[in-house]
């Protein structure tokens, strides 16, 4: 199976003094459901930005599609995002930008004709079960509807690979259950890659995935 | 709201930019056209004892414009009822030769100064009369008026360019986050800077249009015409396509630069 992600003694540190992973050797399969989990600062978060560039390794190799993170020029970056969606748990959405305006962002970004862009826009609003909402602003929404505009925007472009920090952190029950929902369905029926950093694996979880552990800047496995 | 508010505070530092920047094309036009009164209005006084010609006159300085011959015949007709003809006629090759010197601009002191003493130095002028004390007065008042315009401006510019910085940080603040938003799906820094600079000018448009639609309305209102004939000095306060253009300018130069700098000062955020 294709590698997404292959990390091999893979360090990072934001200063000289403090390792926050050390030497950590993984991989991720194409196709792949895959959570990481650790306490507070154990780095979970500082591991999931890695993967999309915004750490770069302090030693070692860290490949996220094909291309060298350590070394990855600015061009080439952008390149990568363009095929990665990230959630996040604050949401990230643009505040003076309207509902489809947002999810629409990968889109414009991607460089797609505006009507193919709207099609898109509109089919995964319903999707989400927002299409009512799409001229309302992000602040106008509850934090479970942002949340649900947040993964209809990493969703819009088909990316690669989905990248979630707590996506379900801030979150009822109910939305936190819609989430996981979407991002199962991404990963059955898109074959998205998925990688979500979360304190709480859900216990309902339909489909397999693989869990990786963060403890004192070592990642393991957990079978 | 607030966003409306750090729109208005951006149009509003340019504006003053702009009204500080007119005013200054103002006062220099006026000036230049104060000057251009005076300078029509002073002439020098020269006694000869021979008769000189214009272009000898215009070797002494370029700035002598014409040279005028003032008549004798006023003091001679006084004089007619007691002397005869012939003396008359004697008298009248006798007198010395008075000449009124126009000069092209106002001079300083210094300009008045010098072409006194090279006038002097010609052995057939027997005096000068440059009138420097009536001019020092004018000149004085004339170069005081135009260093305090030039420090109104200055400190108009001064407290704007502030006001700018102060600006500068908060756009920095508002932006950044959009910014990086569009960073993490791929934006490259031209798409993540465009909605920024199209903001800067809009608001550099709206800015310059309100300074132009402003010194129209004044240079059209009859209280503004009022006061230039009051002084005698007729000038155009606002021209279209000169000063609007300048203005327009301006803006635009200056939202670009703030634009230019908040892209320059970003650092993605980790």
């Amino acid at each position: 199976m294709d590698k997404v992600i292959i990390a091999e003694e893979l360090t990072l540190s934001y200063n000289k003094d403090e390792t926050i992973i050390n030497q950590a050797n993984f991989s991720v399969d194409s196709g792949s459901f895959t959570f990481i989990t650790g306490a507070s600062g154990s780095g979970k978060s500082t591991l999931l930005k890695s993967l999309y560039g915004a750490i770069k390794p302090k030693q070692g190799s860290l490949v996220v599609g094909g291309a060298q993170i350590k070394n990855i020029s600015s061009k080439k970056l952008n390149f990568l995002r363009q095929h990665i969606g990230i959630v996040f748990q604050d949401y990230k959405l643009i505040k003076e930008w309207t509902i489809e305006k947002n999810v629409m962002l990968p889109l414009i970004i991607g460089g797609f004709q505006k009507s193919v862009s709207e099609q898109q826009v509109h089919k995964l609003l319903s999707h989400v079960k927002l299409n009512h909402q799409s001229g309302k602003y992000p602040l106008e929404l509850s934090g479970g509807e942002q949340q649900r505009v947040a993964m209809a925007r990493a969703l819009s472009h088909n990316p690669i690979l989905i990248l979630a920090d707590e996506p379900t952190g801030n979150l009822d029950d109910y939305s936190a259950e819609l989430i996981w929902n979407l991002l199962e369905g991404a990963n059955t029926q898109l074959k998205t890659t998925i990688i979500v950093v979360t304190h709480h694996i859900p216990e309902n979880m339909k489909i397999p995935y693989k869990h990786l552990h963060i403890e004192f800047g070592t990642i393991y496995e957990v079978s | 709201m607030k966003s409306l508010k750090n729109h208005f505070s951006l149009i509003l530092a340019l504006f003053s930019i702009l009204f500080a920047i007119q005013i200054f094309i103002i006062n220099d036009r006026a000036l230049e056209a104060y000057e251009q009164k005076l300078s029509s209005s002073y002439s020098m006084i020269v006694v000869s004892n021979v008769a000189i010609s214009n272009d000898t006159f215009k070797t002494y300085s370029s700035n002598i414009e014409k040279v005028d011959i003032l008549s004798a015949d006023e003091i001679i007709k006084k004089l007619q009822e007691n002397i005869s003809q012939k003396n008359i006629e004697l008298l009248k090759l006798s007198l010395p030769k008075f000449y009124r010197i126009h000069l092209k601009t106002f001079p300083t002191s210094y300009e008045v100064e010098s072409l006194t003493k090279t006038l002097k130095k010609n052995s057939s002028i027997t005096r000068v009369e440059d009138f420097s004390s009536n001019h020092d007065t004018v000149y004085k008042l004339l170069l005081l008026f135009k260093q305090i315009t030039q420090l109104f401006t200055l400190v108009i510019l001064l407290v704007t360019v502030l006001l700018i910085a102060k600006e500068l940080r908060i756009w920095q603040f508002k932006h950044s986050e959009r910014m990086n938003i569009m960073g993490l799906f791929g934006a490259p820094v031209w798409l993540r800077s465009a909605v920024l600079f199209r903001l800067a000018l809009i608001d550099a448009l709206i800015a310059s249009f309100m300074a132009i639609f402003f010194f129209y309305g004044i240079s059209m209102s009859t209280w503004t015409a009022d006061q230039l004939s009051v002084i005698g000095i007729d000038i155009t306060i606002f021209e279209w396509l000169s000063d609007g253009s300048i203005l327009l300018g301006v803006a635009v130069l200056i939202s670009i630069l703030l634009a230019s700098l908040i892209v320059v000062g970003y650092k993605e955020e980790v």
